[in-house]
């Protein structure tokens, strides 16, 4: 492409429309369903129900260590049908980009789309760009909707934990957030930390494989693990008990949050799931979770229990008990 | 974690609360009076480890929470002049003023900034020569060193457009001022940790010699608390009333002699309007002379009338005689999404704390 920022006319419809979608999108995400580039995609049906999730992109900044917009955007939506269970197929992906934004990061970030969707084994089959006048967008957005084959005989829901479950994490929490705002707020101490941001298909896949009696899955992101299991309690009706001692939190990350005065249990990540299982099933499911690249850090955090209905409580590293509310007022806006 | 992990012990938790059990004969009720330890607390869960007869409660120390209305105001006032920059440091951005709060002021496009450190102001102000810049200056005697010391750069480097609107706090006064007002059912005092590291004892030994009740200089970590709260148990049960360190890793008898003389130079003590305690005699700083120019507080402009919601019990709160569970707006109409009174916005704020953790 000759230019290389974005104009309003990218958006226009018109020719410059076309180069933007000819010359940077497809040659990268062209597949068959996407190729035809119809008003709307045709997919095949599959029987059986589906999964359909969407949500939207604002992360800032749009590029910081272990991933970009584009990553995050991908694989949010694929972690999203993953938790219900389905095998992500299909997603949509549309752009809102602010008058003047360089073409070489659109590059970049749709490189990164197309890595973390042949990663996640799912096929980009529509899109939509639009152009926003300058000051009207802060760079880029994105979002993207998915769809997904729900797997005959899973009913993995927030609703299903029964008392004496066991709640599994699949490894340390807190460095996507951790990230961004170190990032943001120009913080001189990044150490080796950086976003967990990945696609959870194929470890949740491998879980399903060994224990399909899993109740329910979560992604832990905004509000953290904390709101995400208050939200489970509360559906389900049940008590969770959670080991403090037991929580995966790496050095670098305690130490940044010692320092800021945050609770890693509030922070988003966007590559970590929780788990609800049977007790008999625990022990196994733990040893897959830590065989697979993304789950090596895995650990049994805690139990479902039947005292205090819809409340979680924590047992503190020093014996003493407290109750880990949702998060209230915001942590920070635009995290993911 | 190397020097946190040691100070997080469940084994050595369990002994120190087997001699805490074993010492304590009669009810107490103990006062921590830093913030930090209010949320260090709640975090560990010590309250329900402790022995049903040992009691702890909430006081004054949140620099956030004891900030008055007028200064709140005054900065907000001074946010909506033309090309004025405010920064400040995280927290006072919630905090409702009369009607108000920096926050909503920045969501109508006044420029409010978030600071970390107290020299950042001098970059800000170094970087805007065509603005002036007010350091809405809030903290206890841990921070009032850094900021002595950013007035100290500010006339050393002659930066013409930075100001300081001052709205600092001494805690020795408020304590005095506590006691003497003899509302206050308190049998000992857990003493701010890092507020202590500045000061030394010395500052505190009224609390022992004149009001006869016995104080521990506490660090920040469970066992520092469990420790402190053991030492002063001892006391009470031995009849003893002294000023006593737990926290001698960081905190010396003398202080920091360096940090008080920066305030010193900078500060002439003086008495200082607290929320929910009113004036205090000493509890605050002017100016010195010299550096009188450097002062917001003396800029021309009209402040509205302060005004608080008239049900709000941060006062009695911070003052120890009321919790927020007898606040009748406490997480009905003031929780941290809607914070009516300063004690639900800080962190360190007893409602706030006590909404998260309760």
């Amino acid at each position: 492409m000759r230019e290389d920022k974005i104009l309003l006319a990218h958006g226009s419809g018109g020719k410059l429309s076309h180069d933007l979608i000819e010359q940077l999108f497809l040659p990268k995400l062209s597949n068959p369903f996407l190729q035809p580039l119809d008003d709307s995609a045709r997919i095949t049906n599959q029987n059986g129900p589906i999964a359909f999730t969407t949500d939207s992109y604002v992360v800032s900044p749009l590029f910081f260590p272990g991933g970009d917009i584009g990553k995050l955007a991908v694989c949010g939506t694929v972690n999203d049908l993953s938790m219900i269970g389905a095998i992500p197929a299909f997603l949509s992906l549309s752009l809102i980009i602010e008058e003047g934004f360089p073409i070489s990061d659109i590059q970049r970030i749709v490189s990164s789309i197309l890595e973390s969707a042949e990663e996640a084994k799912v096929q980009i089959v529509t899109g939509d760009t639009k152009v926003v006048e300058h000051g009207a967008a802060d760079g880029l957005f994105i979002n993207t909707s998915g769809i997904g084959w729900v797997r005959s005989g899973t009913h993995l829901s927030g609703m299903n934990a029964k008392p004496g479950d066991r709640i599994l994490l699949s490894g340390f929490i807190g460095d996507h957030e951790l990230t961004i705002l170190s990032r943001r707020e120009g913080f001189k101490f990044q150490g080796d930390l950086k976003s967990d941001c990945a696609p959870l298909n194929d470890l949740v896949e491998r879980m399903l494989h060994v224990s399909p009696n899993i109740r329910c899955m979560r992604d832990p992101t905004r509000g953290g693990l904390a709101t995400t299991l208050n939200e489970i309690a509360s559906k389900s009706n049940v008590g969770i008990m959670v080991e403090e001692e037991k929580i995966p939190v790496r050095e670098s990350a305690r130490g940044i949050c010692e320092l800021l005065g945050l609770d890693p249990l509030y922070l988003a990540n966007e590559g970590k799931l929780i788990a609800i299982c049977p007790p008999e099933e625990a022990d196994r499911l733990l040893e897959v979770m830590r065989n697979h690249p993304l789950g090596t850090d895995s650990a049994i955090i805690g139990r479902v229990t039947e005292e205090h209905p819809k409340k979680v409580a924590l047992h503190t590293l020093i014996g003493g008990h407290r109750i880990l509310d949702m998060l209230t007022g915001s942590q920070y806006p635009r995290i993911c | 974690m190397k020097f946190i992990d040691e100070f997080r012990d469940k084994e050595l938790a369990k002994g120190i609360l087997k001699n805490i059990e074993k010492t304590s004969k009669r009810p107490v009720q103990l006062m921590e009076v830093c913030g930090t330890h209010t949320v260090s607390i709640f975090r560990y869960g010590i309250r329900g480890l402790l022995p049903e007869q040992v009691k702890l409660l909430s006081g004054p120390g949140c620099p956030v929470c004891v900030t008055p209305n007028q200064d709140i105001d005054l900065a907000i006032a001074l946010s909506r002049q033309k090309d004025m920059i405010i920064v400040t440091f995280g927290d006072m951005m919630r905090v409702p003023g009369s009607t108000s709060s920096l926050q909503k002021e920045k969501a109508e496009g006044r420029d409010i900034r978030i600071i970390y450190s107290s020299l950042e102001a001098l970059t800000i102000a170094r970087e805007h020569p065509d603005k002036r810049v007010v350091f809405f200056a809030i903290g206890f005697e841990t921070t009032s060193p850094t900021i002595a010391v950013a007035i100290l750069r500010t006339k050393e480097e002659e930066i013409k457009n930075l100001f300081f609107l001052n709205s600092q706090k001494r805690i020795p006064p408020a304590l005095y001022a506590l006691l003497q007002s003899k509302k206050l059912n308190v049998d000992g005092f857990i003493l701010p940790g890092h507020v202590s590291a500045i000061l030394g004892t010395r500052p505190y030994q009224f609390i022992a010699k004149e009001f006869d009740k016995p104080a521990v200089i506490t660090g920040f970590e469970p066992l520092d608390i469990l420790q402190g709260i053991w030492m002063l148990i001892k006391q009470i049960e031995e009849n003893r009333a002294v000023i006593d360190i737990q926290y001698g890793r960081i905190v010396h008898e003398n202080g920091n002699p360096l940090a008080m003389q920066k305030i010193e130079e900078v500060f002439v003590h003086d008495h200082a309007q607290w929320r929910g305690l009113g004036s205090i005699p000493d509890s605050g700083y002017r100016f010195r002379e010299s550096f009188k120019t450097l002062d917001a507080g003396h800029f021309d402009i009209e402040v509205e009338p302060p005004r608080e919601h008239p049900e709000c019990l941060c006062g009695e709160v911070l003052q120890g005689i009321k919790t927020p569970l007898e606040c009748r707006l406490f997480r009905v109409v003031c929780h941290p999404e809607n914070p009516i009174g300063p004690c639900m916005v800080s962190i360190e704020g007893t409602c706030h704390t006590y909404f998260k953790f309760y």
